[in-house]
């Protein structure tokens, strides 16, 4: 499925767009990281928890739960919301 | 002053030699390496440590609490890593910079059981390269509080679980409240130049510990600090040692800039004496950095700040000095030439001075406000090497083969 990347992420994909499978969140996440080893501990810490600022959207429905079901189908965005300067 | 420091280095006759210190009259050229709250620079300096060439800005817009060059390899640069919105990470490069490649795990805790809240490292606050024995091995202290280990040069780190899993060192690091502003910080990791296995390191807040088998086991050296008014200085908790320094000419010597006041400790004594209660009343023995000499374990230099009321921590009066002792804090003597005179309200953080191991001693700090400054003569006179950098947050000076 389609993964949208934000910029801060750009140094690990190169590219705004990219290809992931996974039948959840996690699963899709795990498959990020052997594409692009390292991006997965930026956006989600040791316990399993997105870290603060990152926003995790389905088919543009925000998700919480890193066990969410996907479809092959689905858009998957991450997103960080930039605070402080 | 030649004399004193000959009669001194009689008196202190190290046990061993250290396999670290540097010669006498060493000579080289200097890297500074400072890591900012918006990325790293590079300072590399000429021969005579005059006019410096910057390379950088590396990792822009990113927090570099610490850069490290890995002295036992001489190319080795380490740098702790993250944004204000990704999590944290290592970075590598061999090659002076050019090149950079993350960690493959860098510093995190164990994952918790089921149902129990689990720790999350928010940074990596500190690195220190391990023994020379050990040429692989990096130690990083981390915020909140852990230390952990590499053994493959920091491509993977480990959590050193005799300390982070100890069930009175949980107690001791406390929570997210009991720090720094940004969060409690585990630091000064100290690995003893004779033996790879005796290892030091001190928690703000938690006090000074120190380990003599590589990690597995620890104890507080916390005896004759002194906590806030009005704490229990038996919690070895309340105590909040800033930075912590072993001197390479005698590692059986440490200096401590504490939050109360400035400690000299000799082993294998484990009480600490204020040598801070020389320095002049009216600057005070308040600051976050120690600095010592890589071959003479009298002299030590510390950067007061106001300690005073609501604990400004900005220079005292608004006039930046640097004091050194030259006799093991029996006696400070004011070093401020080249810094401006007046309304000048730096404040420079634990880890942003340190020292060269030329001859003489060079000495650098970076300001929270972005100035960088050296001094090329033990800090007799100062010079400002750079301005309008973000904020600094380390300094670390490095002599290239």
């Amino acid at each position: 499925m389609k993964v949208l990347i934000p910029t801060p992420l750009l140094s690990y994909t190169r590219t705004r767009e990219v290809e992931a499978e996974g039948g959840t969140l996690s699963e899709l996440l795990a498959d990020l990281d052997r594409r692009y080893p390292g991006l997965r501990f930026r956006i989600v810490n040791e316990q399993d928890g997105m870290r603060p600022h990152m926003r995790f959207f389905v088919n543009g429905e925000q998700v919480f739960d890193l066990e969410r079901a996907l479809r092959p189908t689905d858009a998957v965005q991450l997103v960080q919301a930039l605070s402080g300067g | 002053m030649g004399i004193t420091r000959k009669l001194a280095a009689r008196l202190t006759k190290p046990k061993a030699a250290p396999e670290r210190a540097p010669r006498r009259g060493a000579r080289g050229r200097v890297l500074v390496l400072v890591a900012t709250r918006k990325g790293a620079w590079l300072y590399h300096g000429d021969a005579r440590r005059r006019t410096w060439r910057v390379d950088g800005p590396h990792f822009l817009g990113h927090i570099i609490s610490h850069l490290m060059l890995d002295p036992r390899d001489g190319r080795t640069l380490l740098a702790a890593a993250k944004t204000g919105h990704l999590g944290p990470t290592v970075f590598r490069s061999t090659d002076f910079g050019r090149t950079w490649k993350e960690a493959a795990r860098p510093p995190a805790f164990a994952k918790a059981p089921e149902g129990e809240k689990g720790r999350v490292v928010d940074h990596t606050f500190w690195l220190t390269p391990g023994h020379a024995s050990e040429p692989n091995a990096w130690y990083a202290g981390t915020s909140p509080q852990g230390l952990f280990r590499s053994e493959d040069g920091g491509v993977n780190w480990e959590p050193v679980s005799g300390l982070n899993d100890d069930p009175q060192y949980r107690t001791w690091m406390g929570g997210e409240q009991d720090g720094t502003p940004d969060g409690p910080k585990l630091h000064s990791v100290i690995v003893d130049p004779r033996d790879a296995s005796h290892l030091y390191m001190a928690m703000s807040s938690g006090g000074v510990h120190e380990s003599l088998d590589a990690g597995r086991t620890w104890a507080p050296i916390v005896r004759g600090l002194e906590v806030v008014e009005g704490f229990d200085a038996e919690n070895v908790g309340f105590h909040d040692p800033h930075c912590v320094r072993l001197c390479p000419s005698n590692p059986d010597r440490l200096y401590q800039q504490n939050h109360c006041g400035i400690y000299r400790l000799d082993r294998p004594s484990n009480e600490w004496t204020r040598i801070g209660r020389n320095m002049p009343r009216r600057v005070g023995d308040i600051g976050f950095p120690m600095v010592v000499h890589p071959r003479d374990a009298d002299t030590a230099w510390v950067l007061p700040m106001d300690g005073t009321t609501v604990w400004p921590r900005t220079c005292p009066d608004g006039k930046p000095s640097v004091y050194v002792t030259r006799n093991g804090g029996k006696r400070w003597q004011r070093q401020d030439s080249g810094f401006p005179e007046s309304q000048s309200w730096w404040t420079v953080k634990r880890q942003a001075m340190c020292a060269d191991v030329l001859d003489p001693v060079g000495l650098y700090f970076g300001t929270t406000s972005g100035e960088l400054w050296g001094s090329r003569d033990e800090g007799e006179r100062w010079a400002c090497l750079a301005r309008n950098l973000p904020e600094i947050y380390a300094v670390e000076a490095t002599a290239l083969a």
